[in-house]
């Protein structure tokens, strides 16, 4: 094992509100079964799946119900056992709308995945061991999901030395990753080891957020028998942030445009590794997360394990409903997080949480000028200029916000929450983006 | 004194007769020779730097029509009348082309479309498209915050209630509205069609229907009633008149369509912010 | 983990769900501090208080008059001009009363309502309205308009008052030449010229040393002395500038730049030749260093927004202000810099921009789009 890792400290980040005490001492429940799932096919970045069974099949739960469309995509599974009913739309959390497959319960909530347990899987071969995160449908459950067997392949050029377990958590509000590192340890633990086995790496390190006391012990115990390193990281927004996070924890910079193969570390989620246990170990693939519903409008805030296809409406009637018309509802957290317009948008594989907000405690933008304070220069964590290239972007300039890096930006949200003008940045730089990607596209079309 | 004056007018005069002598020295030794029947050209067409014709600008068209056999009836923003003098004064026959326009294919406006939630962002519809996209409930809609409107060279689009509306009448074709709508809802059509379906959703039937009132259900009714083909159902379930063989106005009574996204081109125009009484129908 | 229990009866039917259509849909973040403009904007106008108060006690009537009058007038013509070009009103923002507040404090207690009143439409018509309004001006509106009124209207700009002398003193008159008979006595900063005018007066060492007893230091900081609204006392305005620093509206940078520099300067330049000009407690207590360096430089709209930037700007002031005091032909040249620094701002952020996280010469090779080329 290395020597203990110096932490180093981003430039920037901000220190928002925790909120976290609302459901940070509450130990997760199990969602009861629903009688009707709605799971989205397209779920992870890349192709989406194809479906494979057709209305009124009967599926076990665990079975697969639609292939893989592409190397980079996963197979979907049946939440439960049951029948297969109507291929159906739900909308995404990006104002979208995605279609899904309604799994109806028969109650008997039967295993039936068809994929069975690899012990030892010390001894199993590596790429059997990748096949399996595969079939289980596995994505990065931290919010990017990017199918996780695709981060475990990198191309052979880059020499992998380092894997990190991201137990940040860095969000106000949620505590998905926090409950699960202090009850699943060794689930979380184990599927870092045999991340690390895929990879054929034995620096480990899992990097936890220090408001994080009780995960961080609970972890640092368990962690000696797998050879696991875990590093307490300084509280600051947005230290879980994959760049800031390796950073933090090895020293190595990854470049601009670049990816973590390329400074040989490759990251994943405390989620994604307890649920690559649960494949190679139990044989179940991903059908079920910890997710926070949280937010001072919800009448009982807390960690649930819900089924991948549940209905928000769903879920927030098992968290008691709300007290007060909220403002927003978001999935995911306050800063990244995706604010939503309907109640029949679903959990996917990577909603770390359902969030209210009340009136008072959201913001609200402005179209007012940019004065030039300087604040967000000093708290963007990519050491960005987000006032000025929203100026940029206002007056369509997209050359010049390209010039500046703005496709650099990362979103993470920390320029617009100091933003006394309350200007949109994120949204300003989004949609430069978005601008930027079309001609570059077109223009490799000509 | 006098003497002071005299020299000091002399010497500006001598030093201003040089510098002028230079100007006109340098003028002439680094003239650019301009092509005077690109000049002309150019002087006749309308100078609006549109993009219509596809070249890049008013200046390179001109020197396309002189140089490179392009056809003076390219441009798209050109009136008649100039188009005459135009290809009179280049000895070519201008080819007949039918007037474009561009139309906005949604008839949701804030009296007709359904809210799904209150939007508090940017207010311009492709900022508003990766901000969950903007307040009205059809995700195939005009989002209405006037992107369309601000990109016209012309001012050929007017917001009115919520809803993109372009007068004909202002419109060039050169189409820059059609590039800019995130949604894909204008499409340029010759400007002879007076009658078009003003929705684009290609959600279920059944669904268009609860997000706005002014939504075409594919009930078929106006293929029906024209039964010549003139009205076609597209492969995503969107009703089109067909531009080509177009129907004549009159089927938009004779159809009875239920929701009256099938229009004649002048009701369509005369928009305006309704009661919510008056939408139940 | 995920053997689940029996199914629940449906939940009671009194849980209230959220209405989605009362939902806001905006982009994230969806939390933000609870800083707003016109709160920055009020919080500086505090800061101020202490600064405007000593005015009001060494100059009474005068600075409460002129004080009011270039608020008025300020807000008026931003009024005047929301109206015009059919923009909802911003005196919300508190902008336009703060511009008023500091050219107030830029002022000579005597001058007359007029002055004010052009000070007030330099101000906010010519060097805000004109470029846009709030955030959009490259040069500090309030020294805009000092430096306008000082090379317009010399004789009202040089209308000092005699400090502490009841709450309606007499206006006294700037000597035009410094007499024998004054150089002969001792130097006076209370009555005759202001501190920095005898310093630019005075040519031998011994004259240049007369200034800087201790006595007179210490008018000079705690304020006994002519000058302008703002520039008498150093004490009110550093402790409103402290406090500016500790409730975090202005970084320590370009205060720290510009008193430093001025320190270094003229201590090295006072050291060097004693009969050009006195020492650096001198400098930075008299005229309107002070008052530049924590309320007029840091304005944030036309200062660097990069921290090194922040360094680069101050510092300039500070070299600047000191060679115009020292060599040029004002008394006081505070003003002169900033707006030459103003004009340099953009140029400076290019040069103290870092690369973002991570840059890499190799990234360069991503970065497709040419300047210009697509719009």
């Amino acid at each position: 094992m290395s020597l203990p890792p110096h932490v180093a400290r981003f430039t920037g980040g901000i220190h928002p509100m925790d909120g976290k005490g609302l459901s940070n001492g509450i130990p997760a429940r199990t969602a009861p079964l629903l009688e009707k799932y709605l799971v989205p096919l397209h779920q992870n970045i890349g192709a989406p799946p194809k479906l494979t069974v057709t209305k009124g099949e009967l599926v076990k739960k665990g079975q697969r119900i639609a292939e893989p469309g592409g190397f980079v995509s996963v197979p979907l599974h049946a939440p439960t056992s049951g029948t297969v009913g109507n291929l159906t739309e739900v909308p995404g959390v990006a104002g979208n709308t995605l279609q899904a497959v309604e799994i109806l319960s028969d109650g008997k909530d039967e295993w039936g995945s068809g994929l069975d347990p690899i012990v030892p899987w010390q001894e199993a071969d590596r790429k059997v061991l990748k096949q399996r995160v595969a079939d289980g449908g596995i994505i990065g459950m931290g919010g990017a999901a990017f199918p996780a067997h695709v981060k475990l392949s990198p191309p052979p050029e880059k020499t992998i030395d380092t894997l990190i377990v991201n137990g940040a958590e860095c969000e106000p509000y949620l505590t998905a990753d926090h409950r699960l590192m202090l009850e699943r340890t060794e689930a979380v633990l184990e599927g870092a080891a045999i991340a690390a086995r895929i990879l054929d790496v034995d620096r480990i390190f899992v990097g936890i957020e220090e408001n994080k006391p009780d995960a961080v012990e609970a972890m640092k115990k368990a962690a000696g028998a797998f050879g696991i390193q875990i590093v307490p990281l300084p509280v600051r927004y947005p230290q879980g942030a994959e760049k800031q996070l390796i950073f933090a924890i090895t020293g190595r910079a990854v470049a601009t445009g670049g990816l973590p193969m390329d400074v040989g570390c490759v990251v994943q989620n405390a989620g994604t590794c307890a649920a690559i246990r649960d494949a190679v170990v139990e044989g179940h693939p991903l059908i079920e997360r910890y997710t926070t519903v949280t937010g001072t409008p919800v009448v009982h805030p807390g960690t649930w394990i819900f089924r991948v296809g549940t209905p928000v409406k769903e879920a927030l009637k098992l968290a008691g409903g709300v007290r007060e018309q909220p403002a927003k509802l978001i999935l995911g957290g306050p800063m990244m997080g995706f604010a939503q317009s309907s109640m029949d948008v679903t959990v996917t594989k990577n909603t770390s949480g359902i969030l209210l907000l009340a009136g008072g405690e959201t913001g609200r933008y402005l179209s007012s000028p940019c004065i030039r304070c300087g604040r967000c220069v000093s708290v963007c964590p990519m050491r960005l200029l987000p006032g000025p290239i929203s100026v940029m972007v206002e007056c369509e300039n997209y050359a010049l916000a390209e010039h500046n890096f703005v496709m650099d930006c990362m979103e993470c949200g920390a320029c617009t929450f100091v933003c006394p003008a309350k200007r949109p940045l994120v949204q300003h730089f989004r949609r430069a983006k978005a601008e930027i990607n079309a001609i570059r596209r077109a223009r490799k079309k000509h | 004194m006098s003497t002071t004056f005299l020299a000091a007018v002399c010497v500006v005069g001598i030093i201003g007769l040089i510098l002028g002598c230079l100007i006109a020295f340098t003028a002439k030794k680094f003239d650019v020779e301009a092509d005077p029947k690109v000049e002309k050209v150019r002087e006749l067409l309308p100078g609006a730097n549109c993009g219509g014709c596809g070249f890049a600008g008013c200046a390179d068209l001109a020197d396309a029509i002189v140089n490179r056999g392009i056809n003076p009836s390219r441009c798209t923003a050109i009136s008649a009348e100039a188009l005459k003098d135009l290809s009179a004064f280049l000895g070519v026959a201008a080819e007949e082309k039918e007037k474009m326009t561009a139309v906005v294919f949604c008839g949701g406006s804030l009296s007709r479309a359904a809210r799904k939630a209150q939007y508090n962002g940017i207010m311009d519809c492709r900022s508003a498209n990766v901000a969950g996209g903007g307040g009205k409930a059809c995700a195939y809609g005009c989002i209405g915050y006037g992107c369309c409107a601000r990109a016209c060279p012309f001012g050929a689009i007017e917001m009115r209630d919520g809803l993109a509306v372009v007068h004909p009448e202002v419109c060039r074709g050169c189409g820059k509205c059609v590039t800019v709508c995130p949604r894909n809802l204008i499409r340029l059509v010759p400007a002879s069609v007076k009658i078009h379906v003003y929705c684009s959703s290609a959600d279920k039937p059944a669904a268009r229907r609860k997000v706005c009132s002014a939504a075409c259900i594919s009930c078929g009714k106006c293929i029906r009633a024209d039964g010549q083909g003139r009205v076609e159902k597209q492969e995503n379930g969107t009703v089109r008149i067909n531009c080509e063989n177009p129907p004549d106005i009159s089927l938009a009574e004779t159809a009875g369509c239920p929701t009256g996204a099938l229009q004649t081109e002048e009701a369509h125009r005369a928009i305006r912010p309704i009661s919510p009484k008056e939408t139940q129908k | 983990m995920s053997e689940s229990p029996i199914p629940e009866k449906t939940p009671q039917p009194d849980i209230m769900l959220p209405d989605p259509k009362k939902l806001i849909l905006s982009a994230s973040p969806h939390i933000q501090c609870a800083d707003t403009v016109p709160g920055i904007m009020r919080t500086v106008l505090l800061c101020l208080i202490p600064p405007a108060a000593a005015s009001i006690y060494f100059f009474g009537f005068h600075a409460v008059r002129i004080l009011l009058l270039t608020t008025l007038f300020c807000m008026a013509f931003e009024w005047i001009c929301c109206k015009l070009a059919g923009k909802t009103s911003t005196l919300g923002d508190y902008s336009a009363a703060l511009t008023g507040v500091l050219l107030a404090m830029n002022l000579p207690p005597g001058v007359p309502w007029w002055i004010c009143l052009i000070g007030s439409f330099i101000a906010i018509v010519v060097a805000k309205a004109i470029y846009g309004g709030l955030g959009q001006n490259p040069f500090n509106p309030a020294a805009v308009a000092r430096v306008a009124l000082l090379v317009g209207f010399a004789g009202p700009m040089t209308a000092w008052v005699t400090p502490c002398q009841g709450f309606f003193p007499d206006e006294g008159k700037a000597p035009a030449a410094i007499q024998v008979h004054e150089t002969e006595r001792k130097p006076d900063f209370t009555t005759g010229a202001t501190p920095l005018s005898l310093a630019k007066m005075a040519k031998t060492p011994e004259e240049i040393q007369a200034l800087q007893t201790p006595d007179l230091l210490k008018q000079c900081f705690f304020g006994r002395t002519q000058g302008s609204l703002g520039e008498t006392s150093a004490l009110a305005v550093l402790i409103g500038g402290i406090a500016l620093i500790l409730l975090k509206i202005i970084s320590w940078h370009i205060p720290a730049a510009m008193l430093g520099t001025t320190l270094i300067f003229t201590w090295i330049v006072s050291k060097a030749d004693p009969s050009l000009t006195p020492g650096p407690v001198f400098h930075l207590c008299s005229g309107g260093m002070m008052l530049a360096a924590f309320f007029m430089a840091t304005d944030m709209v036309t200062s660097p927004t990069t921290r090194r930037g922040k360094l680069i700007f101050g510092s300039s002031i500070g070299i600047i202000a000191c060679v115009i005091r020292i060599w040029g032909g004002y008394p006081e040249g505070v003003s002169f810099a900033i707006l030459i620094m103003n004009a340099l701002v953009p140029l400076i952020d290019r040069i103290c921009y870092k690369r973002p996280f991570g840059w890499h010469p190799s990234s360069a090779a991503a970065y497709t789009m040419r300047r210009g080329e697509v719009k």
